[in-house]
């Protein structure tokens, strides 16, 4: 693994430790979706963005939108580790007045975009932001984060259809395939195949990637940050609950605490996955 | 003092906002303006021709406009996002609430073609709920403007707030209103009559039939006050106790009788200063009519206003 991969490696497996904890101190939370979501955002956040944390609302930025508002686990320990509050706020996760509130919230936390959290919501202000950059002809990036189950709302292809109207092409969505949503499978829900087929036919390019691979990530993101004239849809193939043998691929752990065993022994398979 | 509708004609607001809106854009680069395939109802296109790379088309999507409006904030613009009121305030309810007001974004939402100016078009047109939708959101500035003067002046104020702003705008002709006091401030009413009877509480198209109103009391030896209340959200709280001194209340407005205009200052009259009121507006989903015959049908003139005002005063008198 080369040294860039292997530092994403070691911040997701910190992010995925740190979240968890948090959970289990505020006695709620939702951690088969940031689990899923932890690589994506460690690369962006470690390796990718361009920003100044001491100045989180500099124009020329590049913008992360976290579209599924709710995995904030995985964000605020991003936004903790990139240094835009300090890393012990995250002890007071979803405790009284805390900045980390279930849903991140902008107008007190240095870092956020866009408020988010009903589902539908982070891709149009996202592409908001890209027509932004497009009249003024500005370099900054812009990504966003959806989770898979969040495609069925119909905002979401509202805003993907004038994103490839315009030629958003500083535009990326990732996409977190976990394919689960709440209480089943995205396909037996409302299924969401040929997704890739759908994001081409509204005018984005496509790339597949393997969502807890920090190597392909950042293949697949460099690739996004050269200069394009459609948007790009990373379709990131991902497991809900991923790092954690008994939260992977279930469901039932959208929402949930580990009990004290379970959260043992969840910290020693990730402490054993960096000895490794 | 004593204000007077001018009989020099009448105007739709629309001219006014498209007028000012282009002259914010003229000397203010990070104006633009977002819309629904609605450049012709929004009367845009003189905007479109001066600034094309500023007007911003979605298509007829308006939650997308919203949030598309809620990003271009974050890139540093200043939205202008215009679409017919009845789709722009409840099909993109949570995104003004979300994507403006939670996330606290300098978007301005231009309501076009509101109340019934659609008229024959019916229910699902009529945008008579908006008022009382977009007061409950916090952190969100609604304004009635009640001509062109003032239209223009709300919309600058509005570019110049730092915030989310909803501005609703009138298609009804109305004419331009006689004041002594020409100053706009977001959240202050202005009083157009002094009065001491009673007080007429009116926005938007209603104010100049609240006028005409208090001038015919007048004739009656009655002396009403005309507040023209543009700005529901912050309402002026301080003219509403001023209002409330007189006795009796009656609001005006083009839209429901419950919860915009009149809920707000029943509110802040239950809670400091209890009068007697009458709360004129539409009952709920309205029959097939112009939007003259829905005004004149429901009593939004001045003969509604002054009919009410008298039979609120025998309540007063009690």
């Amino acid at each position: 693994m080369n040294l860039r991969a292997s530092r994403i490696k070691s911040r997701a497996n910190w992010m995925r430790r740190r979240l968890l904890a948090m959970i289990v101190e505020a006695g709620q939370g939702h951690p088969g979706g940031d689990l899923s979501a932890t690589d994506i955002i460690a690369a962006l956040y470690f390796d990718i963005l361009r920003f100044d944390s001491a100045e989180p609302a500099a124009p020329g930025r590049d913008r992360f939108v976290m579209s599924k508002g709710h995995c904030t686990g995985a964000l605020y320990t991003a936004l903790a580790g990139a240094g835009f509050f300090p890393e012990a706020d995250l002890d007071t996760y979803l405790k009284p007045e805390s900045r980390l509130n279930g849903h991140p919230n902008r107008t007190y936390l240095p870092g956020v975009e866009t408020n988010t959290g009903p589902l539908g919501h982070g891709l149009p202000v996202a592409v908001g932001i890209a027509v932004a950059g497009q009249i003024d002809r500005a370099d900054y990036r812009v990504f966003v984060l959806t989770g898979d189950g969040e495609l069925q709302e119909g905002s979401m292809w509202e805003a993907a259809m004038f994103a490839g109207h315009r030629g958003l092409g500083q535009l990326t969505v990732i996409v977190d395939r976990n394919r689960l949503q709440q209480g089943a499978a995205t396909e037996d829900t409302n299924a969401l195949e040929p997704l890739a087929d759908k994001w081409r036919a509204f005018g984005w390019d496509v790339a597949e990637v393997d969502g807890h691979d920090p190597a392909a990530l950042l293949t697949a993101f460099d690739t996004a940050c050269r200069p394009r004239s459609k948007p790009l849809c990373i379709i990131a193939n991902t497991q809900k609950g991923h790092g954690v043998s008994f939260m992977e691929n279930q469901a039932g752990w959208h929402h949930g605490v580990p009990n004290a065993e379970q959260y043992a022994q969840a910290i020693a398979e990730l402490e054993a996955e960096m000895v490794a | 003092m004593s204000a007077a509708a001018a009989p020099t004609g009448l105007f739709d607001c629309r001219d006014a906002y498209v007028r000012t809106v282009e002259q914010l854009a003229a000397d203010d680069d990070r104006i633009v303006a977002v819309v629904n395939d609605s450049v012709g109802s929004s009367k845009l296109g003189k905007f479109r021709d001066r600034f094309p790379e500023r007007l911003v088309n979605v298509g007829i999507a308006e939650q997308n406009m919203v949030g598309v409006g809620a990003g271009l904030a974050n890139g540093g613009k200043i939205p202008f996002v215009s679409g017919a009121s009845c789709f722009l305030s409840a099909r993109a309810l949570e995104q003004i609430k979300a994507d403006c007001a939670y996330s606290h974004a300098n978007v301005k939402l231009c309501g076009i073609s509101s109340g019934v100016a659609y008229g024959e078009l019916g229910a699902t047109h009529h945008s008579i709920e908006d008022v009382a939708w977009l007061r409950a959101i916090d952190r969100l500035t609604v304004i009635v403007p009640a001509d062109p003067w003032q239209t223009a002046e709300a919309i600058k104020a509005a570019a110049a707030h730092d915030g989310p702003v909803y501005i609703r705008i009138s298609r009804m002709p109305v004419p331009e209103l006689a004041r002594t006091d020409a100053t706009f401030r977001i959240g202050q009413a202005e009083r157009l009559r002094a009065g001491t009877d009673i007080a007429i509480v009116a926005n938007g198209t209603l104010v100049h039939h609240a006028v005409s109103a208090a001038q015919r009391l007048e004739a009656d030896g009655i002396s009403a006050q005309v507040i023209n209340m543009a700005t529901v959200s912050p309402i002026d709280t301080a003219m509403l106790a001023q209002a409330a001194a007189t006795g009796a209340i009656v609001t005006a407005e083009e839209g429901l009788a419950h919860g915009g205009l009149g809920g707000a200052v029943a509110e802040y009259c239950a809670t400091h200063s209890p009068v007697p009121m009458r709360m004129l507006g539409f009952p709920g989903f309205l029959p097939t009519g112009s939007t003259q015959w829905l005004m004149d049908r429901f009593g939004l003139n001045a003969d509604g206003i002054f009919a009410a005002a008298h039979d609120l005063l025998k309540v007063k008198a009690r």
